[in-house]
């Protein structure tokens, strides 16, 4: 267990350096930082002064260098634009994405695996071929064309919800939250569908034929069998045998869910991280870049990790190929 | 929603039958950037001022047509042409109470040129403040300075106090690993609003300053603004009601806010002249098939290229009409502005045509064109237009659109100026022709910082005369003539191609009234509510 954990651990952390330098060799196609940062009467010396000191005259490998030092002790600068320190920016901005995730997740979970169920036991009712049909529009429509049409029928035309923001959010400690406000609440609506629904098609159709297959097996036939009422063969036998690789994919769906929130961020102006990075982008903010791509790197590795020590406990056949 | 309002205003009215109290009015914007920093010599930027203008001063301040008029100074006179009187105004508080004095004026101005400053500019265009008393001041030019009033607009004054206390003496750095600046998040001066909550890139809530010295239009007491990145939701804020002004909007979405309920658009020109540019300093262009000579230096080819490019064309089919065609590189607002030189070279493609022949290519030559894509009012859909109108006298561009922070990369001088032909746009910040003559229309020198946005390197010792002499000449009438002669004098050589004026692009509520500035910033004290 513990030399298996010990070569996890060490492949994560190839894997973040990998992208940090990836990452960081990316960063200078984005363009030049230095014009956002200066007006435009500013003198060319000084555009030179500027970039000196802030080292992007050395060489990449020097750079790459000095971030990797710095990130590995939790130091990711200023932001270039803000003059802020990074890792201030990116923790208030955090809560706004994980909440945002979070209610997702929920929304994907609590509708997604019904349908699933749902569609499965009336496989060739006219209600299932709806929702399957209607599900292929979740998948295939992009995020940012769900968001706009969301906030032109509620936001727009009917005027139930906000289109943009988080509302009133109210501050405990470092953490600021939506969920004690009505505004906040009603902010969190649409984007949190928006982000949701491609999850929830994915986790409904996912736990149809996840279903499809449990319910042609025998040990439900058995149940069937034994005279078992349909609801007990259903739920308790066919359902439970479904959900784990659903709580798989969930899982390390919860990671694209913090990830993909760029653009439902971008639509809603959601004060997040996402948010943060694709205003970074355009302004060649590249603190702000790196420290968002490391932690999105980072969250990532956690759940791989997480997912991996779980089947280490749940897969006998893994432990005993340790031991040999 | 209706509903609610008439409620409201029913609570309102009652509230006011109650007590004869100033009514609560709010005023909720968004503009597509964000408010980077608080600190007024932090950076250079159009929008970044123009917000803090709201809340610091300068000793003169533009009233809503951009002139320069008395501010914190209350009057001023010239003593000698580099020496002039201020005399301050008395009685102005700091939002925090400090008293206003000569001290601060002293102190802002060595903070604008301080380590960090992007205000060095401005700052060195004062060469001593002597003080006199608490409220005279004497501030002498390195050399005599026409338009010093308006160099002062953006010299805002800080609280010598306040600054000291919270040790932010020196300007929010751009460069990074500085200790947290005070000055970045906080403020203090003695504008007609201060602010009260700042969340950089997500909010700012700005409140009344009820010991404003000033009388100002406006009747609002709180002002909500965010900044939203996304044109299509700026406007569903507004369309919903949420927001009272939105900008910019894209013109392609001025029918929809016509059509919709309670709002509209709000355009006007905008300060801001767009041109094309083209290389005439290098022998050989850098991106271009002809080798061994630069087209460009041809006359004949310059005249070739603005015969060819229909700007009415543009303004109807791109600018959806909102544009205004210039033959100038400045715009109407902008002091030196010569009317009668404003017409715009003749849209001729037959004529273009033979000069291209006279000057040897007939067939036309290739040139690559650069382009940014997210700077100007449709910057790339007119790159487009250009490309195809000269298409059709046999020249082949190759567009090159990128976004800015891509686009300025390469042709600026970090980038050694790697262009041949390009789009630009450009407001003079002072609102003063100098500025323009200075840094596109004078020969380009690296080493003497000259002419540093002459990305083409136009150049003509004539024009390089005048703008010297324009830079010192105290006696307005001859100094706008030498700007007209210098303008007169580009135009006639065709150095550049100059397309329009953009427009401004608002979208407002019925419910506020407001003053579109033509540098396209929101002034509070013209935002009234009704």
């Amino acid at each position: 267990m513990v030399s298996f954990l010990f070569k996890r651990l060490l492949q994560s952390i190839v894997v973040m350096a990998t992208v940090a330098f990836i990452a960081f060799s990316m960063f200078k196609f984005v363009g030049d930082p230095i014009n956002n940062m200066v007006g435009q009467d500013t003198s060319q010396q000084e555009r030179d002064e500027l970039r000196e000191k802030l080292g992007l005259n050395d060489p990449f490998l020097v750079q790459f260098g000095r971030f990797s030092l710095n990130a590995a002790t939790g130091n990711f600068g200023y932001s270039y634009k803000f003059q802020v320190p990074v890792s201030e920016m990116i923790f208030e901005r955090m809560p706004a994405t994980l909440e945002l995730a979070f209610v997702s997740a929920i929304i994907a979970l609590a509708f997604g695996i019904p349908l699933g169920v749902y569609t499965a036991l009336r496989r060739e009712g006219f209600i299932s071929k709806m929702i399957m049909s209607l599900s292929l529009v979740g998948v295939s429509l992009p995020t940012f064309l769900i968001g706009i049409l969301l906030i032109l029928l509620f936001g727009v035309v009917l005027r139930w919800l906000p289109t943009f923001g988080r509302g009133e959010v109210v501050e405990i400690g470092a953490w600021t939250t939506g969920f004690l406000t009505t505004s906040g609440l009603k902010s969190l609506i649409l984007p949190s569908i928006t982000l949701a629904l491609f999850q929830l098609t994915l986790i409904m159709r996912l736990v149809r034929s996840e279903m499809l297959e449990v319910l042609r097996t025998d040990f439900v036939k058995f149940a069937r069998a034994r005279g078992l009422p349909n609801r007990s063969v259903h739920f308790k036998h066919a359902l439970k045998n479904t959900l784990v690789p659903v709580i798989t994919i969930t899982g390390l769906q919860l990671g694209s869910l913090i990830a993909f929130a760029i653009i439902t961020e971008s639509v809603f102006q959601w004060p997040g991280m996402g948010l943060m990075f694709v205003q970074a982008i355009a302004d060649v903010d590249i603190p702000i870049m790196a420290a968002y791509l490391m932690l999105i790197a980072f969250f990532f590795v956690i759940i791989n990790m997480i997912v991996d020590i779980l089947y280490y406990a749940v897969d006998p056949r893994l432990r005993a190929s340790d031991g040999s | 929603m209706k509903l609610r309002h008439g409620i409201m205003a029913a609570v309102a009215a009652a509230t006011i039958a109650a007590a004869p109290v100033a009514q609560a009015e709010t005023f909720k914007y968004a503009f597509q950037g964000n408010l980077s920093s608080l600190d007024p010599h932090s950076l250079n930027e159009t929008f970044l001022l123009g917000s803090l203008g709201n809340i610091y001063e300068g000793l003169s301040i533009y009233d809503a047509n951009l002139a320069a008029v008395p501010g914190l100074a209350e009057s001023w006179e010239t003593v000698t042409p580099t020496k002039w009187k201020f005399n301050l105004r008395k009685g102005v508080k700091f939002h925090n109470g400090n008293d206003f004095t000569a001290a601060d004026v002293v102190f802002s101005w060595q903070r604008t040129l301080s380590e960090g400053s992007d205000q060095k500019v401005r700052g060195s265009k004062i060469k001593n403040i002597e003080v006199v008393d608490d409220h005279t001041i004497i501030i002498e030019t390195p050399a005599p300075n026409p338009i010093l009033t308006s160099d002062l607009v953006y010299i805002y004054i800080m609280d010598k106090e306040w600054s000291v206390a919270n040790k932010t003496e020196g300007a929010t750095s751009a460069s990074a690993n500085t200790t947290g600046n005070y000055a970045n998040l906080h403020s203090n001066g003695t504008g007609p609003f201060k602010i009260v909550e700042h969340k950089a890139d997500v909010k700012t809530t700005f409140d009344r300053n009820a010991a404003y010295w000033g009388k100002i239009k406006s009747n609002v007491t709180k002002i909500e603004f965010t900044p939203i990145k996304e044109a299509a939701t700026r406007v569903a804020a507004l369309i919903s009601g949420e927001l009272d002004l939105v900008y910019p909007i894209p013109v392609q979405d001025w029918k929809r806010l016509e059509e919709a309920k309670g709002v509209k658009p709000l355009a006007g020109p905008e300060a801001r002249t767009i041109f094309l540019g083209m290389d005439q300093g290098r022998d050989e262009l850098l991106h271009s098939n002809i080798k061994g000579k630069n087209p460009f230096k041809d006359i004949r080819v310059r005249q070739a290229f603005a015969h060819a490019l229909n700007l009415d064309a543009i303004k109807k089919k791109v600018m959806r009409g909102a544009a205004t065609p210039s033959g100038l590189m400045v715009a109407p607002q902008i002091n030196g502005y010569a009317a009668d030189l404003n017409t715009p070279y003749a849209y001729d493609p037959a004529k273009s045509k033979a000069l291209l022949a006279s000057a040897g290519y007939p067939d036309g030559f290739e040139v690559t064109m650069d382009c940014p894509n997210n700077r100007y009012v449709n910057d790339e859909k007119i790159c487009q237009a250009a490309v195809s109108m000269l298409a059709k006298v046999g020249v082949k561009v190759d567009l090159l659109a990128q976004p800015k922070s891509k686009y300025f990369g390469k042709v600026l001088a970090s980038g050694n100026f790697n262009t041949s032909f390009y789009l630009l746009g450009w407001t003079p910040g002072t609102m003063d022709s100098e500025n323009v003559l200075s840094s596109l229309l004078v020969c380009q020198n690296v080493e003497t910082k000259a002419g540093l946005f002459n990305l083409g390197n136009y150049c003509n010792a004539k024009v390089d005369e005048l703008t010297a002499k324009v830079g010192s000449e105290t006696d307005q009438a001859k100094r706008n003539s030498m700007i007209k002669e210098a303008f007169k004098i580009v135009q006639d050589e065709v150095g550049y191609l100059p397309l329009h004026q953009q427009p401004l692009s608002w979208g407002v509520s019925d419910r506020v009234t407001v003053n579109q500035r033509a540098d396209n910033v929101l002034d509070f004290r013209y935002v009234v509510v009704k």
